[in-house]
Parts: structure tokens; C-alpha cells; sequence
């Protein structure tokens, strides 16, 4: 147990120290985002009902909570590799398990602590109320927990910093800016809408919204389910994966 | 008795190239035991093998009676492995290095002995220095403060006196000289062979994934009498 609390700890250290680029850059990102595309949209665009800045803060704060989860495992693993560093954990017998749980616990916390900074940020912009609060927290850990673990994947399997850059650039960056973070997915057309309810990032932001507004394209529990069900799948990837020391021991 | 070190016909490939051609060497609880040979001659595969960051393709190791590969926990926190590579975590202090790598190993509370490590390795006056701010020999020493956190029985030294400075290479000996004394077993590679000479009571030879030469450093020195461990590193290889 130690072994765990002491990898959490020093993955925690790792992006803390550096909070300024971790979670201060991201949350400029998103006040950027809403300044631009409030302002130009704010005037002509309702969303279920509500203003469009209003519906765009909660897919904002999701938005930057996911991608912050991947990159802090992703980084944090690509590095170690890199540097070398990696044998510091590689040689003492912590179990895979406890592993996997210190790496994702940490992206939890990194992409929770990007999204409160975020959601605080966007007080002054438009007026929020949180219909259902523990929807709110239930999707935003599980939401970054599997990215989170993606970003172990991730890193495990990139050998340099460019395929992180691509499995980033190329998975990641789509499946999170075409899951209904700037619209609603009923105003695309019905084709779209089909290939949508295919991207799990769409249900994750979906029930999270919900627990916003109390109003979302599908019902909270039936995302909820999904996004269960492919934190299960992750994880047992992931934790297969370092059981066998993929890409880890030669 | 059971072995500090037990391997047995290990055999390791990467890719066409047989970096481990079926080694098997036994050394016992106690021992200073050094691992010689030319570069590429599978040192440290043979040691990273032991340490389970590469796994062997046949054949068995074991630390103090425990399976590398089955019980890899009990293993791994028996062995204390310095890394030839000099590798450092840029984002901590020494002393934070070193408390982070207790609790790797289940270790709280660890700052006593940290604090002797430190004394030991002439590092006490960097304590609290970035890693990234050490000169390349003090981060040597750092790794060397690493591999001993958790009192490790078992200590593998793998090139740790590449880059260092001659008062510290006398310090480290002392130092390691009384782990020793005290009952650790340690295993040894090295480029320096005065140092395998004056150190070391049994010593392997390997070239090219195998053991071509094991014995007690006196016998082996025997077998070519006047001349030094470097005469018979040399007339050995070329054999
Ligand atoms: N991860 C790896 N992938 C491919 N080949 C490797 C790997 N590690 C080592 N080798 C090869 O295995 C052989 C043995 O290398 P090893 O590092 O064990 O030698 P060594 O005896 O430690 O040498 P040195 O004295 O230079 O440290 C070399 O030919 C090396 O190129
Ligand atoms: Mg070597």
C-alpha cells in the first residue's frame, strides 16, 4: 500500500510543480474558447432551452478535464521512458495493480482540478446552476479516469514523443471536439447524429451536461452505463498490459 | 545454504542477436563477486535479467531463493540494482528522490538511514538540490543512494564508478566494503580491473553472452603468474 500512496504522491508532485503550465494554461485555453465563440454565438444560438455560452461552459469544462487526464499519465509515462527514469518503479516490487491506480488516481485529480479551475473561471460569464451535482462529479471522474487510462496506453506504446503527438493528434483531439462539446448533437444531420452515439466521449460530456441542466440528448443513466462499461474495458486492457510488462521489461 | 544469486542456463535474444547464451552462475550470501567483460559482452542484460526489467527468454534466477519471475515482489525487494545508465528524475530533490524511492519499496520514516546514505556518499550538503543542478558524478551518486534505500541483502553495482571522482571512488569503496562486512552480497562490473583486483573474491569472465572464465580472483591471478587482472582479462579474451 505504500508502494501505491508513494507513486500517487510523487504523480500528483509531478504536475503540481508545475501547475502553472498544467492547469493554469488549460483553463486560459477554455476562457479563450468561450470568449470567442460566446461572443460571436451568444446572441443567436439557444440550446435546450438555454443561452449558448451557458451550454458551452459545461462541454468546455469536460473538454479540458479529459484531455488533461490523458496527458498527465501519457506525459508522465513517455518521459520516464525517455529520460530513463522509468526504472525507478520498474525495480521495486510494486504490484501492476497498484500502478495502474496511482497513474490514473493522479490524472483524476489533474483533470478535476483543470475543470473546477475552469468552471470558477467561467463564473463570470454566465450565470450556472447545477441541476444534479453528483451526475456532475459521477462523469467527471469516470470520464477522466478512462482517459487517464488511455494515456497509460498511450504511453506505453509510444516509443518517442511524436507518436504520443499523433495518437493525441489523431484519436484523442477528434473523438473530444466531435462529441457535442460546441452543439448539440440533434442539430447535426441524422447521419452524423448516428456516427456520434459511436464515440464514447459523446456520452461522457452528454451525461455531464446533464447534471447541469437536467436536460441531455440521451438519458443520463443509459451514458452512465456506456461510460461504465468502457471504463471497464480500459482498465482490463491496461492492467493485462502491465501484468505483462508491455514495451516495459524487454 | 541457499545462494545470494542462483541463475541457471539463462538464455536471452534480442532479435537475431544472442545477447545470453545459456549462463548459469551461482554466488553465495557474503560474497563480493565481480562481472567482467568487454563491452556488449552481456553484463548487464545478465544483471537486468536479475532485476526483472528484462525478461529471460529460458532458464531461471533467483534472489535469496525467490523466483525472479514467481515471486517477483519478494525478489525485487531483496535486490538493490545501480543502474549503469545515468538516468534522474528532474522534478525532485535529492532528499525527495530518496524518500520517494523508501516508499517504492513499502518504506516510511526512512530519513535515519537516508541520512547515513547521504554522509556516506559525501551528498549531505546537496540534500536539497534539484537533481537537475548535480554534475554528472554527484548524480552517479544519487543513483548509487537509490539502490541502497531499503538495506538491500543483495547489491548490483553496475559500472557506479564510471564518471566519479577519485575521493569519491575511495569513499564509495569504504562504503561498500562495509555493507559487505556487514553482510551484504555484492556483485560488481566494472571497467577499472585494479579496482575487480582489489575488491572482488570471485570474479566472472564474460565474452559474448557467456561465462568463459570463473574463479577466485587468487586463482585466477595464479594461472598467469606476475601478471595483473588485466593480463588475464586479456589473455583470457584472446584465447
Ligand atoms: N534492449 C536491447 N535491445 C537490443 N539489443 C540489446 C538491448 N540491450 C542490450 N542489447 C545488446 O545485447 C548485447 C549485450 O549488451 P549489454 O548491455 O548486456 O553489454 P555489457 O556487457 O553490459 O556492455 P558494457 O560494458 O558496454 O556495458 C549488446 O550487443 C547489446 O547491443
Ligand atoms: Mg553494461
Amino acid at each position: 500500500m505504500i508502494g501505491f500512496w508513494t507513486l500517487f504522491y510523487k504523480e500528483l508532485l509531478r504536475f503540481w510543480k508545475v501547475a502553472f503550465q498544467t492547469v493554469g494554461a488549460p483553463v486560459l485555453t477554455a476562457l479563450l474558447y468561450l470568449l470567442i465563440f460566446g461572443h460571436v454565438l451568444d446572441e443567436h444560438v439557444q440550446v435546450h432551452g438555454v443561452r449558448y455560452t451557458s451550454f458551452l461552459i459545461p462541454g468546455l469544462v469536460m473538454m479540458q478535464v479529459l484531455q488533461n487526464a490523458f496527458a498527465n499519465s501519457s506525459s508522465s509515462l513517455i518521459q520516464a521512458k525517455i529520460t530513463g527514469s522509468i526504472v525507478f518503479v520498474l525495480l521495486p516490487p510494486i504490484p501492476y495493480g497498484a500502478f495502474f491506480a496511482a497513474y490514473v488516481l493522479a490524472s483524476v485529480a489533474r483533470g478535476l482540478m483543470v475543470g473546477l479551475g475552469v468552471l470558477v473561471a467561467t463564473l463570470w460569464f454566465a450565470e450556472l446552476r447545477m441541476a444534479a451535482p453528483l451526475w456532475v462529479l459521477a462523469f467527471a471522474v469516470l470520464g477522466a479516469a478512462i482517459l487517464g487510462a488511455l494515456g497509460m496506453i498511450a504511453g506505453l506504446w509510444s516509443e518517442k514523443f511524436d507518436q504520443l503527438a499523433a495518437f493525441q493528434n489523431f484519436l484523442i483531439m477528434p473523438l473530444t471536439m466531435l462529441s457535442g462539446v460546441f452543439y448539440s448533437i440533434h442539430s447535426l444531420p441524422a447521419f452524423w447524429q448516428g456516427v456520434s452515439h459511436y464515440n464514447p466521449v459523446f456520452y461522457m460530456i452528454d451525461g455531464f451536461r446533464y447534471g447541469f441542466f437536467g436536460v441531455s440528448d440521451v438519458a443520463p443513466e443509459a451514458s452512465l452505463a456506456v461510460v461504465v462499461a468502457c471504463f471497464a474495458a480500459v482498465s482490463l486492457l491496461t492492467l493485462n498490459l502491465l501484468r505483462r510488462g508491455w514495451k516495459l521489461r524487454a | 545454504m541457499v545462494s545470494a544469486v542462483s541463475i541457471v542456463d539463462v538464455v536471452k535474444h534480442f532479435g537475431a542477436l544472442q545477447a545470453l547464451v545459456g549462463v548459469s552462475l551461482d554466488i553465495a550470501e557474503g560474497e563480493f563477486f565481480g562481472l567482467l567483460g568487454p563491452n556488449g559482452a552481456g553484463k548487464t542484460t545478465l544483471i537486468s535479467t536479475l532485476a526483472g526489467l528484462v525478461r529471460a527468454d529460458s532458464g531461471h534466477l533467483s534472489v535469496l531463493g525467490n523466483d525472479v519471475v514467481r515471486d517477483y515482489r519478494k525478489a525485487r525487494s531483496l535486490l538493490g540494482v545501480v543502474p549503469q545508465e545515468l538516468v534522474f528524475d528532474p522534478f525532485f530533490s535529492v532528499r525527495e528522490t530518496l524518500r520517494i524511492q523508501s516508499g517504492y519499496f513499502g518504506l516510511r520514516h526512512n530519513d535515519d538511514w537516508i541520512d547515513e546514505i547521504l554522509e556516506n556518499l559525501d551528498l549531505a550538503g546537496k540534500a536539497d538540490v534539484n537533481m537537475r543542478r548535480l554534475s554528472g558524478g554527484m548524480k552517479r551518486r544519487v543513483l548509487v543512494a537509490q539502490a541502497l534505500v531499503h538495506k538491500p541483502p543483495v547489491i548490483v553495482l553496475d559500472e557506479p564508478t564510471a564518471g566519479v571522482d577519485v575521493e569519491l571512488r575511495q569513499g564509495l569503496w569504504q562504503f561498500v566494503r562495509r555493507l559487505n562486512g556487514e553482510g551484504h552480497t555484492i556483485i560488481l562490473t566494472t571497467h577499472y580491473l585494479e579496482e575487480a583486483e582489489a575488491l572482488c573474491g570471485r570474479i566472472a569472465l564474460m565474452k559474448q553472452g557467456r561465462i568463459i572464465a570463473l574463479d577466485t580472483t587468487a586463482n585466477l591471478m595464479a594461472a598467469h603468474p606476475g601478471g595483473s587482472l588485466e593480463d588475464v582479462f586479456v589473455r583470457t579474451m584472446n584465447q
